[in-house]
């Protein structure tokens, strides 16, 4: 049994209050393992974007608790959720964020620069097939190759976890495989742990397991025999 | 809400959204309008005030000061073309003598007609009444006088006049137009404590200076359209053999002459100050419209696809600038009426008016609000213009990521090894130069108006130090009665506690050269003089030349004339006589006018005699009191004045309401800087929100984040705050060539101080700045910003 990154035990998330509260997530049971590639479906409002705003420490659960090794995150204080965030999670977000004053090459280094055991963002770029682009600006770029700079960036730190949210929900079809072969690569020769999330079903085959978000709770959780290249993969 | 139209809400909470901008620009364009609304005010004040009480209290239009000339020559006077009224005057100086006041008190005595009031200078009575002729002892005290010593009518007064003591007894408190500003004869500065101007029944005065049937004062008012210099000309011509020093109109006259000089540097003010706040105001605007419409493309373009038109989207906008600027407008005219009332009362000791008529001049003050609005929406019309050549289609889509180069200036310092968010500064510095210069420029211009408002400190202090330390190094001035031999500097000299005695000539003269005159009083020194000497700019003895005059420069320049030009000395002592005389040189000096020779040159050049009327003094500071009590009890003395109660008196005035009007000036410096830098770093927290919220996740910290905000901040600052102070410097240039006057010429010089504490303010309204970024980027809300698209 590989080691387990993340546990997760009745965690809730309640916006507001009252009669106005919304519950976001009511009581999540989850563990992701060691290397494992985790698709998190979900319909719009299921809850899948706040589970991984709280697993990547952007964001405070209601109840509950989050473990990552022994840091427990529902405990952290601001200063620890920021160094958690700086050395042990990378994040993929679906418009990029990329920092348009900076080449590719440098956006990379914007994260190698404060981490403590990072890769050489050339090997970075080059690990998602951008070596040559590396001293392009963002605006010289297009979407998806703006996307992989952004895994680049992600990875470069060399994360236990790299979390994806809706990485190809701006981008055409074509475009959207090349970013999810980018991350089955990373999740391949680096071993990172990957959970991506979509409301795109067609995606969930490339994973080791499927976990479907419905209503604020996991309704479905589906192992895949084996994973499929993206390459196969169409929406 | 009904009635507001969906733009017009769409306005108010975009308005109550960028509250903190919006308070901020409209701090620059309020301090803008303030001091032109309070320089327009105290002029508008000013002026009425005077022209009221010159109407109301018949203020004459020509003087002539006599000898002695019989009474019925009124009727001649009065058939002069031109004439309208015109009042004789009997007039004296005196000495006076107060209970408990031992410095010495000089004065004038004006006679007041037995019967009824003049027909020109009616006196104004504060308290009591005028006096009764048939009393020979009632007097009307002025008011600052009064007020300086506590006096009421009832109190007595002992005088010396024309060398007879005499018991005054106080009728009245008064104030008249001719001494709005009032000062002793020969000085520049008002001196409530030492100096008094009394008001007699003509048969007393005329008693007590054996002149009845005669006077030795002419007051004249003019007919509508009558020309003055030829009421002059026929004026001295009818006076030349009874002593007259020469008709003069009012821009002769001491009083009118220093108050037309305040109001002619107001109107200075009125204009200098508010170009520089209103530019840095429109360049504020500029900015933040800039990016309001750039953050609204999308709306823009939706709008526009719904079939509104440039003109409506621009009526739009221009209602947001337009509020802002109304902010600062209504802010703007409040302080500005607000500091022009706390000015008015400093005006109101400085002038003796009988109440200060307070004036707002409406058409002028909305002529200062409508070119702040429209400096204001030409601001906002080159944004617009940007918007406006999008078409919709292309506005709608996401703005397209900016283009970025490699800063010129990273390969410029290519040693250095940059940090990502180092790049980031010098990128997004180098990636908008203009607004990065227009930001330096900011910062300057903030840096400047306080290096203009408190370089004055400095120049004050240099004044003082050498006026009164280098120039006038005696303890006393005494002037004699009638010209006496250089022998009474023995007797002097021999008073317990004087050191030194020096003497000198003083003459009224008018100095002529061509068509240009000035009447000054030319001093004759002793060349070897120690106690009172001549000094250049850098505070260094200019020995008096033997041949020749000496001038202030500021007299070399009004007169038009050169070292080696000749002069036309006018005695002005009744004897109708000229002199030529050769100038010799100028002489830097930060207060007054003059002119001066060698006493024997002087001396030779009259025609008179070795004779001298004014003798300096060095006096042993224990022995004050008992030289001022030896000085008093002889007859000889018409008046003795001190260096220390000028000093004082400088301060009180001119020191004080000079540093009044450029504290606020300062203070407003301040607004300016806080709202350049507010903006700049508010402006660029929202272009960056994203960049930085980015930081954030990878996993910088909020200090590192700030570290980019700030730097740029910083990056600005370097070179604005110098560049503030060359600018500084060279405003400062213009304002003091726009305001020197006789009266003082501020000198030029910038200390440490100065530029150190504009960099202060500017640096601290930095921090002030910086410390709201700081805030607002640990308040970022990171899955906010980063989820949504720009």
């Amino acid at each position: 049994m590989a080691e387990i990154v993340f546990q997760t035990h009745g965690l809730t998330k309640v916006y507001g209050d009252g009669e106005l509260a919304v519950h976001a997530l009511r009581g999540v049971d989850m563990q992701l393992y060691a290397g494992e590639m985790v698709v998190l479906l979900g319909a719009s409002g299921s809850g899948k974007s706040t589970l991984l705003n709280i697993l990547g420490g952007l964001d405070n659960a209601t109840s509950g608790t989050v473990r990552y090794g022994d840091i427990e995150l529902s405990q952290a204080s601001e200063r620890q959720l920021t160094r958690y965030r700086r050395h042990h999670v990378g994040f993929v977000f679906q418009f990029y964020n990329l920092i348009a004053s900076l080449t590719a090459l440098e956006n990379v280094a914007v994260a190698t620069e404060i981490s403590a055991h990072p890769m050489d963002p050339e090997d970075a770029l080059a690990l998602v097939d951008l070596g040559s682009r590396g001293h392009h600006f963002p605006a010289e770029l297009s979407g998806g190759e703006q996307q992989r700079v952004a895994i680049a960036r992600a990875i470069a730190k060399r994360p236990a976890v790299l979390l994806c949210d809706e990485p190809t929900g701006a981008l055409d079809s074509k475009t959207g495989v090349r970013v999810l072969q980018a991350l089955a690569k990373v999740n391949q020769e680096l071993g990172t742990a990957t959970v991506i999330i979509t409301h795109n079903a067609g995606i969930a085959a490339m994973a080791d397991r499927v976990i479907t978000l419905s209503d604020g709770r996991i309704s479905e959780v589906r192992h895949n025999e084996g994973r499929v290249d993206p390459a196969g993969l169409s929406w | 809400m009904n009635w507001l139209s969906v733009l017009d809400r769409k306005l108010l909470r975009e308005l109550a959204h960028l509250r903190g901008q919006v308070l901020a620009i409209a701090l620059v364009v309020a301090g803008g309008i303030a001091v032109c609304v309070m320089s327009l005010v105290n002029y508008a004040s000013l002026s009425e005030t005077r022209s009221h009480y010159y109407r109301q209290h018949g203020f004459a239009d020509v003087f002539v000061d006599l000898t002695r000339a019989p009474h019925h020559l009124l009727a001649q006077v009065r058939e002069l073309p031109g004439v309208a009224k015109a009042e004789l005057r009997v007039q004296s100086s005196l000495r006076l003598q107060l209970d408990g006041f031992a410095d010495p008190v000089s004065g004038r005595v004006l006679s007041l007609p037995d019967q009824g009031e003049p027909s020109l200078h009616r006196l104004f009575l504060r308290a009591g009444r005028l006096p009764d002729a048939r009393r020979s002892d009632e007097v009307v005290v002025i008011g600052s006088f009064a007020e300086a010593h506590d006096l009421k009518p009832g109190d007595s007064l002992g005088a010396i006049i024309n060398g007879r003591w005499q018991s005054l007894r106080i009728v009245g408190v008064a104030e008249s137009p001719e001494f709005i500003y009032v000062i002793p004869p020969g000085s520049m500065l008002p001196d409530y404590h030492r100096y008094a101007i009394l008001w007699m029944s003509e048969r007393a005065l005329a008693a007590a200076t054996d002149m009845q049937g005669a006077f030795n004062n002419v007051l004249l008012s003019l007919q509508p359209g009558a020309v003055e210099e030829a009421l002059i000309d026929q004026l001295d011509v009818l006076f030349r053999r009874y002593g007259s020093t020469g008709a003069y109109g009012r821009d002769d006259h001491a009083s009118d002459r220093f108050l037309s000089e305040e109001l002619a540097q107001l109107r200075t003010m009125a204009l200098l100050f508010p170009a520089i706040f209103m530019s840095v105001a429109v360049f504020l605007i500029n900015v933040v419209v800039g990016r309001l419409v750039s953050t609204q493309r999308d709306v823009i373009a939706v709008l526009k696809a719904f079939g509104y038109s440039n003109l409506q989207v621009s009526v739009h906008f221009g209602k947001l600038v337009s509020l802002i600027m109304l902010l600062g407008i209504v802010l703007g005219v409040a302080g500005g009426v607000a500091l022009a009332h706390a000015l008015s009362g400093i005006y109101i000791e400085y002038f003796r008016f009988p109440s200060l008529l307070f004036s707002v001049p409406l058409a002028q003050t909305i002529l200062v609000a409508v070119v702040g609005l429209l400096a204001g929406l030409a601001g906002a019309y080159g944004a617009l213009r940007r918007a406006f050549r999008l078409s919709p289609a292309a506005a709608m889509g996401p703005e397209p990521p900016p283009l970025y180069r490699r800063a010129r200036l990273e390969r410029l310092l290519g040693v250095i090894r940059f940090s990502q968010p180092g790049r980031m500064i010098l990128r997004s510095i180098e990636r908008r130069p203009l607004r990065s210069l227009m930001s330096v420029l900011g910062v300057a211009m903030a840096t400047a108006i306080i290096v203009l408002g408190t370089f004055q400190f400095s120049a004050i202090n240099l004044i003082v130090h050498s006026q009164f330390a280098r120039v006038q190094q005696e303890d006393m001035t005494v002037t004699l009665v009638n010209p006496r031999t250089a022998s009474v500097a023995y007797e002097l000299a021999s008073i317990d506690g004087v050191r030194a005695v020096e003497t000198s000539l003083a003459v009224a003269v008018r100095l002529r050269s061509g068509h240009r005159s000035w009447r000054v009083g030319l001093m004759g020194l002793q060349s070897d003089a120690q106690l009172s000497l001549r000094v250049d700019t850098n505070l260094e003895r200019i020995a008096l030349p033997e041949k020749g005059v000496l001038l202030t420069e500021f007299l070399l320049e009004e007169l038009q004339v050169r070292p080696g030009d000749a002069l036309t000395v006018e005695w002005l002592d009744g004897s109708g006589e000229h002199s030529e005389v050769t100038v010799a040189g100028g002489s830097k000096e930060f207060v007054g006018v003059g002119a001066w020779m060698s006493l024997p040159e002087l001396q030779r050049l009259r025609g008179r005699g070795a004779q001298i009327n004014q003798l300096q003094l060095a006096v042993d500071p224990q022995m004050r009191s008992s030289v001022l009590a030896a000085l008093q009890q002889r007859p000889m003395v018409a008046g003795v004045s001190e260096r220390q109660a000028m000093l004082t008196a400088f301060n009180e005035t001119i020191g004080r309401s000079f540093l009044t009007y450029t504290f606020f000036i300062a203070l407003l410096g301040g607004v300016i800087a806080f709202g350049v830098i507010y903006n700049t770093v508010r402006i660029s927290l929202a272009e960056r929100g994203r960049e930085l919220a980015s930081l954030r996740v990878l996993g910088y910290r909020p200090a590192e984040v700030d570290h980019i905000l700030l730097g740029e901040l910083a990056l600005l600052l370097l070179p604005g705050i110098p560049l503030g102070w060359l600018i500084g410097q060279q405003l400062a240039w213009l304002l003091v060539r726009l305001m020197e006057s006789e009266l003082y010429r501020i000198p030029l010089i910038f200390t440490a101080q100065t530029l150190g504490l504009a960099a202060t303010v500017v640096i601290l309204s930095a921090i002030l700045s910086g410390m709201v970024a700081v805030r607002r980027v640990a308040k970022l809300d990171l899955i906010e910003v980063l989820k949504t698209r720009e």
